[in-house]
């Protein structure tokens, strides 16, 4: 290694996206981009630097490699001790992720038709004032090279699809979306996904529901026992779960943006974190699907692994990287470290952070609940810069009464404390409803990246939580 | 970095290989180094240089977009045919306009050489100062120094050319204490600006101000937002200002335009050539921006347009579209509030009881037309009681409707350049607010 550098490694990446949408009948994006780099990450004088560069020759890399080791030297400015990393093994290794249908070889026209199938049904509901559908792929190609000796290529196929409809009355704009909301689901898999997701099958009765909140009465305000669906469970998780256990967070590295957590180090092995029947894992391997946080090997060369989290309720493990184990005295990384593109240097990503399923099915469930109400679909998500103080909304929402669900219910919204709502959680619908979901847009660090995270959720149960909060007051 | 000149050599070579009826290109190149420090360390330093080109074309009532960051003749070759190619697999859009005519702009100087040519090591040592200031009260420093330059261009065939250059400056800090913690923050075309000690400074005293907060009730609460959290707010109502999106019935301006829905003393106009505002004299499509005002005496009264907006709407465009092709129209981005001469010190002395607040947190809009919005208060908020700040409070959770609370506005204070987390920059001004609505406290 030339430049002083004691630790070397370099990511090669070309990303290839198609982005297609349309609006009220009619395409309204359909664009196409490629972009490949390279960046250099490097520890010198005890410190790190990265440089980032489009210049793919050997001059290009070689001031993308002196310009990292200067830029470290520079950081051993305001160093206070060396950088220490926990070992790692050297990996030579080939993987490419399962993609049946290669969505770049799927005809822009068929794809823009289907979205057009789906934009007609949504509108042919009278009060569906805007329909809105979008699919999206993304083909990650990556060469990851360390001064450990490994080389590791890895090829990924992202795939997202969904739709909207918004219907405006009076002096309310309601909004109903499929199969999730702000994009719709998202896998590591190819064009199968769009195939299974029966995107136009199920328009018809989103349009339906968004022009049918406008007559739901508004949902109550106090203290209820509340079903949440498998979606919205996802997204629990990611807020309440998959921030607060990344370990850069805990250590204070986030501060001054993303936030800290509340999860501090004595609590690792001692919080009751949930109630017993509450199990989560991080798992990044591919055997746990074909979620956005599935990979064989992380962005500096950790294998895929899978880590208990919350076990029978007990806080059990953060999500690391080689340098927060070493901080916390553990002897090795737990592989998430994942970088936005080429131009980013890898920070402790969740990968797919899930709750295990236990049994039964949704209907089961609201069977079991005397007096509650059954959450459906994000609207809003809020919680505060340590991960305490929590505010969901939905998008529609249903009473449950004698153990059926009943009316309708509109802005339906729930909040609490992050430990009380997880310990009050009593049943977790099984296999069956499990499904894994993907958020595509998880943001985090300066400067900001976004991430595809995987979030495996079943409906599940909650008792005596606040609900109506957003709109009491 | 990218120059007019080779701006204008790669778009000969997009005209060269493009076979579509109308081509558009966009391109553009960054340097941006971003120096990034915690637990009184720098534990992050990073710098990147790319480039990019973007080719649009139109093939009849038909367009499309195609990008790529490689300058050779056959990537270049391959955007300028993908995009083609990628249009005419598209049913016609009868809403499709020509491409507009060469233009004409107001020149912005917003490049400054002593921000771009900034270095890893004045970074670093500037980073120094804020952590010697942490240090001097046993404090823990957390932020960021970033700087760069970028140049964009925009050029299509019927003969627009637009190009600009900007730098742009960044420091924030965090200080954090065993049990508070303090922010600041600003942003600069000019990196000389930022006076990073003053921001540390400052931060330090808001984390020594709020040791030990104590849990107030919440409910209904005078507040003092410092300008970082009126913008946060402000940010998710401006998006409501395009025309677009009072068309398709997704502004809460629907049905409202005209209407008086803000209190007198509210006064907002778009305004790019704010001296303190930055970005370019033109928007997605090479139109130049112009002045609007969106707010007179609280009446909503003008929206902005692309040209496309416009032309549905019977009306003129204003400069403001987003690159084409998109699902959003156009948005008004150099968000100007007019303020007043108040200071933040004469409002706190001037309230009986409330609460003063440095920023906001994890915003996101709970009902769309009522815009009403939930998000935490976070790193120094304050009880004021008989005009004087007493002590910090515990964070809270608010449910705002923020056209309610901008008809709550007691005082209005000095506008300023502010910079926040939740949107883009802007020139807002403190605001002293009556009854606004905080549903729920946090642990700390």
């Amino acid at each position: 290694m030339a430049n002083g550098a004691t630790y070397a490694e370099v990511r090669v990446e070309n990303v290839r996206q198609r982005y297609l949408s349309t609006k009220n009948g009619q395409p309204a994006q359909v664009r196409e981009s490629e972009s490949h780099g390279l960046g250099v990450r490097v520890i010198a004088e005890g410190a790190w630097g990265f440089a980032a560069t489009d210049e793919l020759t050997s001059a290009g890399v070689d001031r993308a490699a002196a310009r990292a080791a200067e830029i470290a030297r520079a950081s051993a400015l305001c160093k206070k001790e060396d950088v220490r990393l926990v070992p790692e093994q050297k990996h030579v290794a080939r993987w490419q992720a399962p993609c049946r249908i290669d969505p770049f070889k799927v005809p822009v026209s068929a794809a823009i038709d289907l979205l057009l199938k789906v934009d007609a049904e949504l509108r042919r509901v009278s009060g569906v004032t805007l329909a809105e559908a979008q699919m999206d792929f993304r083909r990650i190609e990556q060469l990851f090279v360390s001064s450990l000796g490994s080389q590791i290529y890895q090829l990924k196929t992202q795939t997202g699809a969904g739709y909207a409809a918004i219907a405006f009355s009076g002096s309310e704009i309601q909004k109903r979306s499929y199969p999730n909301s702000f994009g719709g689901q998202y896998q590591t898999k190819g064009y199968e996904l769009v195939e299974e997701l029966n995107l136009v099958e199920n328009a018809r009765r989103v349009g339906e529901e968004a022009v049918a909140l406008h007559q739901a009465a508004q949902c109550p305000s106090g203290v209820a026992d509340i079903i949440l669906d498998g979606s919205q469970v996802g997204l629990q998780v990611h807020e309440s779960v998959g921030h607060p256990i990344e370990l850069d967070r805990v250590l204070g590295t986030e501060a001054n943006f993303a936030g800290m957590s509340f999860l501090t180090l004595e609590k690792l092995g001692t919080l009751k974190y949930a109630s017993n029947i509450v199990n989560i894992v991080a798992d990044a391997t591919p055997a746990h699907g074909p979620g956005m946080g599935t990979f064989a090997f992380d962005d500096e060369g950790v294998p895929a692994q899978a880590t208990p989290i919350i076990k029978e309720g007990l806080f059990v493990g953060y999500l690391t990287s080689r340098e927060t184990a070493a901080a916390v005295g553990q002897t090795r990384s737990n592989g998430t470290m994942r970088a936005e593109s080429w131009n980013r240097i890898p920070l402790i990503r969740m990968t797919n952070v899930s709750l295990v399923p236990r049994a039964g099915k949704l209907d089961d469930l609201v069977a079991d609940t005397q007096d509650g109400i059954y959450f459906e679909t994000n609207r809003s998500w809020s919680i505060d810069d340590r991960r305490y103080n929590f505010q969901f909304g939905t998008e529609v929402a249903w009473e449950i009464k004698g153990g059926k669900r009943t009316r309708m219910l509109k802005n339906p919204s729930y909040g609490g404390i992050t430990t009380e709502f997880w310990n009050s959680c009593d049943a977790i619908c099984g296999p069956e409803s499990w499904t894994l979901w993907g958020l595509p847009n998880c943001g985090k660090g300066q400067p900001m990246q976004t991430m595809g995270t995987g979030h495996g959720a079943s409906p599940a149960r909650f008792r005596k939580v606040k609900v109506g909060v957003a709109y009491s007051g | 970095m990218l120059t007019r000149e080779r701006a204008e050599q790669i778009f000969k070579q997009v005209l060269k290989f493009s076979t579509a009826d109308e081509t558009e290109a966009m391109m553009s190149s960054t340097s941006y180094s971003l120096t990034r420090f915690a637990n009184n360390t720098i534990h992050q330093n990073v710098q990147e240089e790319g480039s990019y080109l973007s080719v649009r074309a139109v093939a009849g009532q038909r367009t499309a977009r195609a990008s790529t960051n490689r300058f050779d003749e056959t990537s270049i070759r391959q955007a300028a045919e993908a995009a083609l190619e990628l249009a005419r697999t598209q049913p016609p859009d009868p809403d499709l306009l020509p491409m507009p005519a060469p233009q004409t702009y107001r020149a912005v100087n917003r490049s400054y050489g002593e921000t771009a040519e900034l270095t890893p090591k004045a970074r670093a040592e500037t980073v120094k100062i804020a952590i010697a200031r942490a240090e001097k009260d046993q404090l823990t420093a957390a932020g960021i120094f970033s700087s760069g330059a970028s140049a964009f261009g925009l050029f299509n065939s019927r003969g627009l050319a637009a190009f600009h250059e900007e730098t742009l400056s960044e420091f924030s800090v965090t200080m954090l204490g065993p049990t508070s913690s303090g922010w600041a923050k600003r942003t600069s075309p000019l990196a000389l600006e930022l006076d990073a000690e003053a921001l540390a400074d400052r931060a330090a005293r808001k984390a020594l101000g709020s040791v030990d907060p104590k849990e107030i009730q919440p409910g209904r609460h005078t507040v003092i937002l410092e300008p970082a959290a009126v913008l946060d707010l402000l940010g998710f109502l401006f998006w409501d200002f395009g025309g677009l999106a009072v068309h398709e019935k997704r502004s809460c301006l629907t049905d409202r335009l005209g209407q008086k829905i803000f209190g007198d003393n509210v006064e907002v106009r778009d305004d790019v050539f704010h001296p303190l505002q930055s970005g370019a004299a033109f928007d997605g499509e090479g139109m130049p921006r112009q002045r609007v005002r969106l707010v007179e005496k609280g009446v909503a009264k003008n929206l902005v347009y692309s040209r496309s907006s416009a032309r549905k709407m019977a009306t003129e465009p204003t400069g403001h579209g987003f690159p084409l092709p998109n699902e959003y129209g156009e948005a008004p981005m150099n968000i100007v509030m007019e303020g007043n001469k108040s200071s933040v010190e004469e409002m706190v002395a001037s309230t009986e009881r409330g609460l003063l607040v440095t920023r906001l947190w994890y915003i996101r809009e709970v009902d769309p037309y009522r815009k009403i919005l939930t998000g935490m208060t976070r790193d120094g908020t304050f009880f004021i009681e008989e005009g004087k700040v007493r002590h910090g409070v515990r964070n809270l959770r608010f449910n705002q409707s923020v056209i309610e609370m901008l008809g709550q506005v007691e005082v209005l204070g000095a506008a300023e350049r502010t910079s926040g987390e939740e949107s883009f920059d802007m020139v807002v001004p403190p605001l002293k607010i009556r009854d606004f609505n905080f549903s729920s406290v946090t642990k700390f």
